[in-house]
């Protein structure tokens, strides 16, 4: 493995938009973090521990409500489920001798953005892709947060709702071009689009959660797909 | 009751990170049921479009420029810009957009 070094300065390079989005991001949980009665530091170490942006939005707006610990705990597992599936789908990307410690770690941030980076390598992941991203993204995402504690409101909003959309625009990047090789693909974008758009305005489903929702419709669209159209054994390094 | 913040800390802490170290570590070995592995295999795809829209157009300040980053997003991605570039692109296209439109 003597290209550790080189998937470590890879991964650094994708981490960049990673982390100047996380910073936007973070900045503005810091203002609900402060809301919660949490010191700079706090926040700070809240964020350098849980790397979550839905999971920590709604468990400081508990806190804030005077939640219980088991309450946040319930809310935290809930919101964070889904890294759960994502986590299923990157131990399929471990070559089966990845060791203990390389587990453990890259499990301390699978979030959205670093997942779908991940997971986009050809072939088996390098570890240390990942911790490249990590390098530069757990700065952004815990300076952020301790940024927008202290500086509340200083930045423009709109400069805070330009660098809002750095995230999706990353996403977009990760899925659109294989869905531009596979029509199984762009079918399943657009369908878990329209989905996504549809549960998110049917008055009947409003109350549940966004973190959810996305579960819910991962798990029965995924499903649906892979039933409907099992993938071909050369295809999984895709 | 009083509640201390560092616990509170604590206990996001260790939900968060069972829920993502668990499966990493159990399952080690490579899933040989294709319907399993076909269903790992779409669910990045799904994921992140679903969380990508309708969200896109509610994290901006108006609606129409959270559509016009995400149009500008598809189609440069389409074309095969980079990463960086498309996440860049879509945070310019709301700052233009929203010169106008704000």
């Amino acid at each position: 493995m003597n290209d550790n070094r080189t998937c470590f300065g890879r991964g650094m390079k994708d981490g960049i938009p990673i982390a100047t989005g996380y910073f936007a991001v973070a900045f503005t949980l810091g203002i609900t973090a402060r809301n919660a009665g949490f010191s700079a530091l706090q926040a700070m170490v809240a964020s350098l521990t849980n790397n979550a942006s839905a999971g920590e939005y709604a468990a400081f707006a508990l806190i804030a409500s005077g939640a219980g610990y088991l309450e946040v705990a319930v809310m935290t597992l809930v919101a964070n489920a889904r890294y759960l599936l994502m986590s299923c789908a990157l131990s399929q990307k471990l070559h089966p001798s990845v060791p203990l410690g390389h587990r453990l770690l890259i499990g301390y941030d699978v979030t959205d953005e670093i997942f779908g980076i991940s997971v986009a390598r050809p072939g088996y992941l390098n570890p240390w892709y990942t911790y490249g991203a990590m390098a530069v993204a757990i700065p952004g995402w815990s300076l952020g947060t301790l940024l927008g504690v202290i500086m509340g409101n200083i930045l423009p909003l709109r400069v805070v709702s330009a660098l809002s959309v750095g995230l999706y625009g990353m996403f977009l990047a990760i899925i659109i071009p294989p869905a531009r090789k596979s029509r199984i693909i762009a079918g399943l974008v657009a369908v878990s689009f329209a989905a996504s758009y549809a549960v998110s305005r049917l008055s009947l489903l409003s109350g549940i959660s966004s973190g959810m929702k996305t579960i819910l419709l991962t798990v029965v669209l995924s499903l649906a797909a892979a039933i409907l159209f099992p993938v071909k054994e050369d295809q999984h390094d895709a | 009751m009083t509640h201390n913040i560092w616990l509170y800390i604590l206990v996001m802490a260790a939900v968060t990170y069972l829920i993502r170290v668990t499966p990493l570590v159990l399952i080690r070995r490579e899933i040989t049921n294709r319907t399993i592995r076909s269903f790992l295999y779409y669910v990045p795809y799904v994921t992140l479009a679903v969380m990508t829209f309708p969200a896109i157009t509610e994290a901006t300040q108006t609606p129409l420029s959270g559509f016009l980053a995400l149009a500008a997003g598809i189609v440069l991605a389409w074309l095969g810009v980079s990463l960086f570039g498309v996440a860049v692109v879509s945070c310019l296209v709301v700052l233009i957009a929203e010169f106008f439109l704000v």
